[in-house]
């Protein structure tokens, strides 16, 4: 994990080129888009944290951007996710008025070698990144057994509305196996949403959200006495521990949930793989592209609009409410963050491909 | 009782909101843009919605929400226009509205099926938004209990309307159905995206086939087509005897059965994951089912739109539960809806927490809908007198004006040119179905209900599962709710039912037999297809396997089906209903034939691919009404500047572009041509 400390510190330098080629950058270089319409691509269901994450830049997006143009979210659900970024792979128009959104669950099938993927983020402009962050929580029942520890909780079967065994969701399933817990997995869920709505009603006993979902929806239940929380997925340190997770301070992280529970270990194999995995899908989850050959002025345009949106006086305030306190990444930013996001060592690659073929049936190359 | 007493406040707080003129005047400004674009099929409130986003960004919450809704809830009022009138459903909401609207107006009596249409939406909306006000306090609850075995069974009860529709002979409408279900499954699959009857070298099917596409594709091709074939005006009497005040008073000798149909319309419209797709269809089986002379369905029976309409108001206030309570949006519009109430920035956001934190602004949201429903309504009744003169027009004149908006309409659903070609198989399947007598309702409720079906019988299976290995008990009161073992019953009540009465309903008229050679022709192409889904999907390899259950099931049943059929054909004399044939006879006797008809719409598509839309329009509209029509060139001219104008003025404010063709990969144009 020497890996990270090196991306911190270059994230560090590349905020430092990025703030210079903000201020240096006249304005009058960035591209007028008076008149124009951008979508927004977002490769899933009305009711994740990636639209409101989209919904949520939007408006910041059709402000700043120079000329004002026309920012509509489009949503394009399928195939939990591969479907709207294989669409975006073919899109070559390079004028801006197609941008695309990205989440964990994109990322996953990317690096896992899933066959149904036919797009490349190597090939793709990253232009904003946001980090975030997940809670898992348990009904109230299996909740009051919750002491910190997953001790009082084996030998019970949970379910769980699963969007995929690919996607983001096996950070939950992971760290649910690591904890020694039972949990079923319902495949082909629409949306974290869904999944939410399936744990209201009780057919699901266990759930999972990202932040800005959980804060919105999920701690609703919780005040109301329907679910108990039981971790954090945590977040990463300047030196990459896992750490507390700013935005739920209270709640433990599963670091610490594992390492107080019999059986589970935060070392060896599983967790290097689960680490892995975390740091590809969370700290750098949710990132904005723009199409292959895009020429350099619309991309700076871009990048320059979002460092707009992140300088804006309360920005910090509005964004903590919606989206959780989680760093925002622009231009090379961005860039560093896309290489985090698409970075896992083989050993890792190769112990998720071996768990999802023996848990779940899938098949995959190494 | 505390809930209650605590609502009347809410609701008096939400009456003060909304009843302010500036509000008021944004709802009204809601609806005029809601009527321009609902009534041209197929464009929906999605669109508008789209354009409206970009402004929502800190406007005035009530404001922003007053326009948002009087452009959503006019929507479906709207497009009934287009169902009566031309026989084109507008939205997934008024399809049902079109098998009685559609031959009153041909009958000369559009302004009746219109106003009678418009009041019960009118009240439907009314009696929703009563229903809501109760029930909204106490609806987290009863949501709840529709889990997957529930859903499961709501989506098989809608299914089983099509007994009722099946037509004279029930295994044809068996195939129907399951055909739409199986053109519902192409694509990437729901479970593990293996791709099903598709492959990446066609990435246009890996997307499957959208619902306004197949809904304008099996409906209004087949009318425009057909009478376009015999050119004359739609309606038969030139005279457009029975006013609006006729279909007013229509409504009120039906006026129980429009509030038993208002009833089914929020009540269904309330369960998330349907979106009311089915609930005009479920109507349309009551209205039938509870008429007791059922001889005139299919013909023109004013019942049959006053269900319907009664039901599709009433379902956008219940499709309102799910969006605000759960975040669970029942439609596309709704989803958009979410989204800009998201962008109205004042920390509202749709979920568990609205109802104790906002009751006051969830009550602006169902009363203004309501509101907007008035308003909507008697503009409509205002403009349906005239706009039902439309019928009195030779066809020949107003056929390719509407095949030009459907295409447009077609083509914003993907914004690809294959949504053309899609429109063009689709609307030719449905020709040769609408020629031999095969459902088409319930083709289109089998596509409709085939993504819910197959999604809740593969959750409730799995959950069933892990339930049963708790114990027997636990397994069977999770499969066995009550409300499942009701919905059980009466799903079996109205196939049953539907099955022995179906006979009687021609729900698209009558049609003459003869000959067996070329229905044998179709049902053998069908077969076709069926053999082919069964093979293509079945081949889907075991890691996928929950990809490959549902469409196998569907295709193995339709297969026996259409054997059965083949073998009945091969016994029976060729006077038997089962060899319908709209062509030996009867109304389709036709001046022109179908090809030379067919060809002409073909000519767009091809021309559409080398020289994009708007350059092939005008070519298409020139040649069309110069030679078919057999117009002067003055006149000529004139409508082809006008319609060209007027689609470019549409593209312009919806902000949308046009199908680009071959020359334009060459050639660098200016907008519209681009």
């Amino acid at each position: 994990m020497k890996l990270l400390p090196s991306i911190s510190r270059k994230v560090a330098i590349a905020l430092g080129v990025a703030v210079t080629t903000v201020m240096a950058t006249p304005a009058s270089a960035d591209v007028d888009m008076t008149g124009k319409t951008v979508e927004w691509i977002i490769p899933f269901s009305e009711t994740g944290g990636s639209a409101k994450w989209a919904n949520f830049f939007a408006p910041l997006l059709h402000n700043a951007l120079p000329g004002k143009p026309t920012v509509v979210v489009k949503f394009m659900p399928g195939a939990g996710s591969t479907k709207g970024a294989n669409w975006f792979q073919k899109q070559t128009n390079g004028d801006g008025t197609v941008m695309f959104g990205s989440s964990g669950s994109t990322q996953f099938p990317y690096l896992l070698g899933d066959p149904r993927v036919r797009y490349e983020y190597k090939d793709w402009i990253p232009v904003m990144a946001t980090g975030t962050g997940g809670v898992a929580y348990l009904n109230a029942e299996d909740g009051a057994k919750f002491d910190g520890t997953a001790n009082m909780l084996k030998g019970k079967t949970y379910i769980y509305g699963n969007q995929g065994a690919t996607r983001l969701d096996l950070i939950p399933a992971l760290a649910w196996e690591m904890l020694g817990m039972d949990v079923e997995h319902v495949l082909g869920i629409k949306g974290r949403g869904d999944g939410r709505k399936m744990f209201e009603s009780g057919e699901a006993t266990i759930d999972y959200q990202t932040s800005s979902s959980y804060l919105k929806g999920s701690a609703a239940l919780v005040e109301a006495g329907k679910a108990v929380p039981m971790m954090s997925w945590g977040s990463l340190s300047a030196d990459g521990d896992v750490v507390r997770d700013p935005t739920f301070p209270d709640m433990p992280t599963f670091k610490e949930v594992c390492e107080a529970t019999e059986g589970c270990e935060p070392s060896g194999d599983s967790w290097d793989a689960w680490k892995a995995f975390f740091v590809a899908g969370f700290p750098s989850q949710k990132l904005a592209f723009l199409p292959a050959g895009t020429p350099q002025d619309i991309v700076d345009t871009y990048v320059n609009a979002f460092a707009k949106i992140k300088a804006m006086p309360d920005f910090a305030e509005i964004s903590e409410g919606r989206l959780g306190k989680y760093p925002m990444y622009v231009g090379d930013e961005a860039e560093a963050a896309l290489a985090t996001a698409i970075t896992v060592p083989d050993s890792a690659k190769a112990f998720v491909v071996d768990w999802l073929k023996s848990d779940f049936g899938v098949e995959l190359d190494k | 009782m505390d809930i209650f007493l605590e609502a009347l406040p809410a609701l008096g707080q939400a009456w003060a909101m909304i009843l302010q003129p500036t509000v008021l005047a944004y709802l009204a400004l809601g609806v005029m843009m809601g009527l321009c674009i609902g009534v041209f099929p197929g464009l929906g409130g999605i669109a508008g919605l789209s354009l409206l986003l970009p402004f929502m960004f800190g406007m005035d919450p009530i404001l922003g929400l007053a326009l948002m809704i009087g452009l959503v809830a006019v929507v479906p009022t709207s497009d009934t226009f287009a169902s009566v009138l031309m026989g084109i459903p507008g939205s997934s909401a008024s399809q049902a509205t079109v098998l009685d609207g559609f031959p009153m107006a041909k009958n000369g009596e559009g302004a009746r099926a219109l106003s009678a249409a418009f009041t019960s939406s009118l009240f439907g909306g009314l009696v929703g938004a009563l229903f809501l006000t109760v029930f909204i306090l106490v609806a987290r609850p009863v949501v709840l209990l529709f889990k997957s075995p529930e859903l499961l069974m709501v989506s098989f009860f809608g299914l089983s309307m099509v007994g009722i529709l099946a037509g004279r002979i029930p295994l044809k409408g068996v195939i129907a159905a399951g055909i739409g279900i199986l053109i519902g499954c192409i694509g990437e699959g729901p479970f593990n995206g293996e791709l099903r009857m598709s492959s990446y070298d066609l990435p246009y099917l890996t997307d499957g086939l959208k619902l306004v596409i197949v809904g304008l594709g099996i409906f209004a091709i087949p009318e425009i087509v057909s009478l376009l074939r015999q050119d004359k005006a739609i309606s038969n009497s030139q005279s457009l005897g029975g006013g609006w005040i006729d279909g007013v008073k229509d409504w009120w000798a039906n006026k129980w059965l429009s509030a038993r149909c208002s009833i089914i319309g929020v009540v269904v419209g309330v369960i998330p994951g349907l979106g009311g797709s089915v609930v005009d269809w479920i109507a349309y089986g009551h209205a039938v089912q509870t008429t007791k002379d059922k001889s005139n369905f299919g013909k023109g029976e004013v019942r049959g739109v006053i269900g319907p309409e009664s039901s599709n108001n009433a379902k956008e206030g219940g499709g309102l539960v799910p969006t605000l309570l759960f975040g669970i949006p029942g439609s596309g519009s709704m989803a958009i809806f979410i989204g800009a109430l998201a962008l109205l920035g004042n920390g509202i956001d749709v979920g568990p927490s609205l109802l104790e934190n906002n009751l006051d602004f969830t009550y602006s949201i169902v009363w203004l809908l309501a509101l907007a429903n008035v308003i909507g309504t008697v503009m409509c009744i205002a403009m349906s007198g005239t706009i039902a003169k439309l019928t009195t027009i030779r066809f020949a004149l107003l056929a390719p004006f509407i095949f030009m908006i459907i295409s447009f309409a077609a083509f914003q659903s993907g914004q690809n040119l294959m949504d053309l070609v899609a429109l063009f198989a689709i609307g030719f399947l449905g020709i040769l179905m609408r020629r031999f007598d095969w459902s088409r309702p319930a083709f289109l409720i089998g596509f409709v209900l085939s993504t819910p079906v197959e999604n809740y019988s593969n959750n409730a299976t799995q959950i069933a599962g892990i339930r049963f290995r708790d114990g027997m008990d636990a397994g069977l009161s999770y499969v066995f709710s009550p409300i499942v073992i009701v919905l059980i019953i009466i799903t079996l009540v109205s196939v049953v039912v539907g099955l022995r009465q179906a006979k009687h309903i021609l729900a698209e008229g009558e049609v003459p037999s003869g000959g067996k050679r070329a229905p044998v022709m179709f049902l053998l192409a069908l077969l076709a297809f069926i053999v082919f889904a069964l093979y293509n999907t079945a081949s889907i390899p075991d890691y996928a396997s929950t990809d490959r259950v549902f469409p196998v099931f569907v295709a193995t049943i339709c297969l026996i089906a259409a054997i059965i059929v083949l073998i009945q054909m091969m016994l029976a004399p060729e006077t038997h209903t089962i060899f319908a044939d709209r062509e030996t006879s009867g109304e389709d006797a036709n001046k022109f034939s179908l090809w030379p008809t067919l060809a002409w719409f073909a000519f767009l598509l091809v021309l559409t691919s080398l020289t994009g839309f708007i350059i092939a329009l005008g070519v298409f509209l020139t040649s069309f009404l110069r030679i078919r029509a057999g117009l002067g060139w003055l006149q000529t001219g004139l409508y082809v500047v006008a319609g060209i104008s007027f689609m470019i003025f549409m593209a312009w404010t919806l902000n949308r572009d046009f199908p680009p063709g071959l020359l334009q990969s060459y050639i660098t144009l200016p907008w519209p041509l681009r």
